[in-house]
């Protein structure tokens, strides 16, 4: 009887405790921030070729690089599209690839941070010499390396990115991994007879979740920010697309001329975009902390 | 002794980070594009032009005398020839080298300490408005991909107010100061990005400085506040920082590749830039693992460095 009650104040407090985090995380002004910025630009990647005033892909060229006016908000680019239906409809690609990413990279390095935590030894050595390595390049750099190597298109980018985030996801879990390690629910599980791939993705993950959030939301950020380099490089986010970095490496030459509008709207987006993202990452990782 | 044991240690783990480095490299530009000859060639060349190149190339052996070939000889220097300009790598790297290091000096030289400035600024203000302020605006910096705020410095700066020359170029034979007036404009994104890792760093240091009880007993015998900052926590506070500036180099160098590539300078980021475009993986291959060398030993130096100001690494020796 007494052990049931125990159990149930038990979960009761962890309830009390999540509703706190979550007010905690609603309250903060950081988070709040992103979230509008960030939900703006989901709600144009998710809407956004449905409403805007003109076909984003239409060319004009008649009326080729105006300026901002009634007609054209933010302008024409040098093939008289709208630059202001591009900036809106541009959200879609990275919004899909760079989640992606992150997911993938999530996926691989919480599976690889449990497998090394857990076991340790040579396993874990051995892993960790190899993540130092991958380290040792920036991300740009590798995911250049492979794109050239493999072709650049959607997919690989995806595949590129997730594959350099998994080692760095994976060195957070397995701290997080080793703290849990050695609690006694997890000797309590071995003493059960519970197999290793329970204990790991049963009964540690889920403590471990909250440090996998912050590094999550961490990764996105980085996910945008090398997407976004890469396809201004050429080597990301294909023509014809309305991306951001692709239109900007399209229109940067003509800056020189004074043709401001077709690449400080999209620069505008691809900041707004990361700093939102990364002020969700400040802010729940400050109210997970308390 | 101990401090030599550690010395050696790293210098150890560094080679052996390197050499997986090689094999990393090696098999992403040698075996990940499949048929080197097909890649180069195009999917519509003759199935003999591709042998042929293949031979030439030296990709039709196997590939552990293809891996060995290639790093001994990177190893003593000979880094194959680039298949664009039919010249050896050697003196293109080391000339990108150079002018990257130019460049990177600038960056460091404002960074360093404006980042610390700042970070010790808002340290100071913990928790008030311009702390705020500080690790805010820091943070939303950092974030911010360079080619962006690239885009932005030379509309402001290059030609709304024609302050400073948009690109990176200048004349052969240009004085120090041209020079420095033409890395002006490239070497800040470098700085924003930068920034708000360093004074992140400085300002967690100090703030742990602050409230650590030697500072409360300097403050508590009658120092000056003045000389409780100076003398007691900044030199703590500052030392993990350090660590940070190093490891900051990869940054860096990653932002390299896109700022030279906007500023049209010469320097190792557009070389690795170029080189993939133009599938040159001779080019590729070196400038990438050049990289990863010029990292690692940056790393090393770093960890040295602490080691050797950190009096509890320097006498500490085994637990």
């Amino acid at each position: 009887m007494s052990e049931v009650t125990t159990a149930s104040v038990a979960v009761e407090t962890l309830r009390t405790v999540r509703r706190e985090r979550l007010r905690v995380i609603l309250r903060s002004p950081t988070f709040l921030a992103g979230a509008i910025l960030v939900g703006f630009w989901i709600l144009c990647a998710l809407v956004g070729a449905a409403v805007v005033p003109v076909d984003p892909y239409a060319t004009d060229l008649l009326h080729e690089l105006a300026p901002p006016s009634a007609a054209h908000w933010f302008g024409t680019d040098q093939l008289g599209r709208d630059v202001f239906s591009r900036v809106i409809v541009g959200a879609r690609d990275i919004l899909t690839v760079a989640p992606l990413a992150t997911l993938l990279g999530t996926t691989l390095g919480t599976a690889l941070g449990l497998v090394t935590g857990y076991f340790g030894g040579i396993v874990d050595e051995t892993i960790s010499r190899l993540i130092e390595a991958v380290l040792a390049l920036p991300l740009i750099v590798v995911a250049l390396l492979a794109l050239v190597a493999i072709g650049a298109s959607d997919s690989t980018v995806v595949v590129v990115i997730g594959l350099v985030f998994t080692p760095v996801i994976s060195r957070t879990v397995r701290a997080a991994v080793l703290a849990e390690r050695s609690l006694d629910y997890v000797s309590a599980a071995e003493l059960r007879g519970e197999g290793s791939l329970y204990i790991m993705f049963v009964e540690i993950l889920p403590n471990v979740v909250p440090p996998i959030l912050v590094e999550t939301t961490v990764r996105l950020g980085y996910a945008i920010f090398a997407v976004a380099s890469l396809s201004f490089l050429g080597f990301g986010i294909q023509p014809p697309s309305a991306d951001w970095g692709l239109t900007i490496a399209d229109n940067y030459g003509l800056i020189d001329g004074g043709f401001w509008w077709t690449v400080t709207f999209p620069a505008i987006a691809v900041a707004s975009l990361v700093v939102g993202v990364n002020l969700l990452a400040d802010g729940l990782s400050k109210a997970l902390a308390e | 002794m101990s401090g030599l044991r550690f010395v050696l240690r790293r210098v150890a783990l560094s080679l052996v980070t390197l050499w997986l480095l090689s094999v990393i490299v090696f098999l992403g530009a040698q075996v990940l594009p499949g048929d080197v000859g097909r890649a180069i060639l195009g999917p519509l060349a003759d199935p003999r032009a591709v042998a042929a190149l293949d031979h030439k190339l030296g990709v039709d052996r196997p590939l552990l005398v293809q891996y060995w070939d290639w790093s001994s000889h990177f190893v003593t220097g000979d880094m194959g020839r680039s298949l664009v300009y039919r010249q050896p790598v050697g003196p293109f790297l080391a000339a990108a080298l150079a002018n990257s290091l130019k460049l990177a000096a600038i960056a460091f030289l404002l960074v360093v300490p404006l980042g610390i400035f700042g970070g010790v600024v808002a340290a100071m203000n913990v928790g008030r408005a311009l702390d705020r302020i500080i690790t805010v605006t820091g943070l939303s910096m950092t974030v911010v991909p360079e080619f962006v705020s690239s885009i932005v410095l030379i509309l402001i700066f290059g030609v709304w107010l024609e302050w400073l020359p948009v690109s990176a170029s200048w004349r052969e034979g240009a004085g120090a100061f041209t020079q420095f007036r033409h890395l002006l404009l490239p070497a800040v994104p470098l700085v924003l990005v930068l920034f708000g890792y360093i004074a992140r760093m400085a300002r967690a240091g100090t703030v742990e400085a602050l409230d650590a009880d030697y500072t409360r007993t300097a403050v508590m015998k009658g120092l000056p506040f003045r000389t409780v900052v100076w003398r007691h926590v900044l030199p703590n506070a500052l030392l993990p920082t350090i660590t940070v500036i190093a490891t900051q180099m990869g940054y860096l160098i990653g932002g390299l590749v896109v700022v030279e590539t906007v500023f049209h300078y010469q320097g190792i980021g557009s070389l690795i830039y170029n080189a993939a475009k133009a599938k040159d993986f001779p080019m590729l291959e070196s400038g990438v693992l050049m990289i990863g060398v010029v990292y690692t030993i940056a790393t090393l130096i770093a960890d040295v460095l602490y080691s050797l100001l950190n009096p509890r690494i320097r006498f500490g020796g085994r637990e």
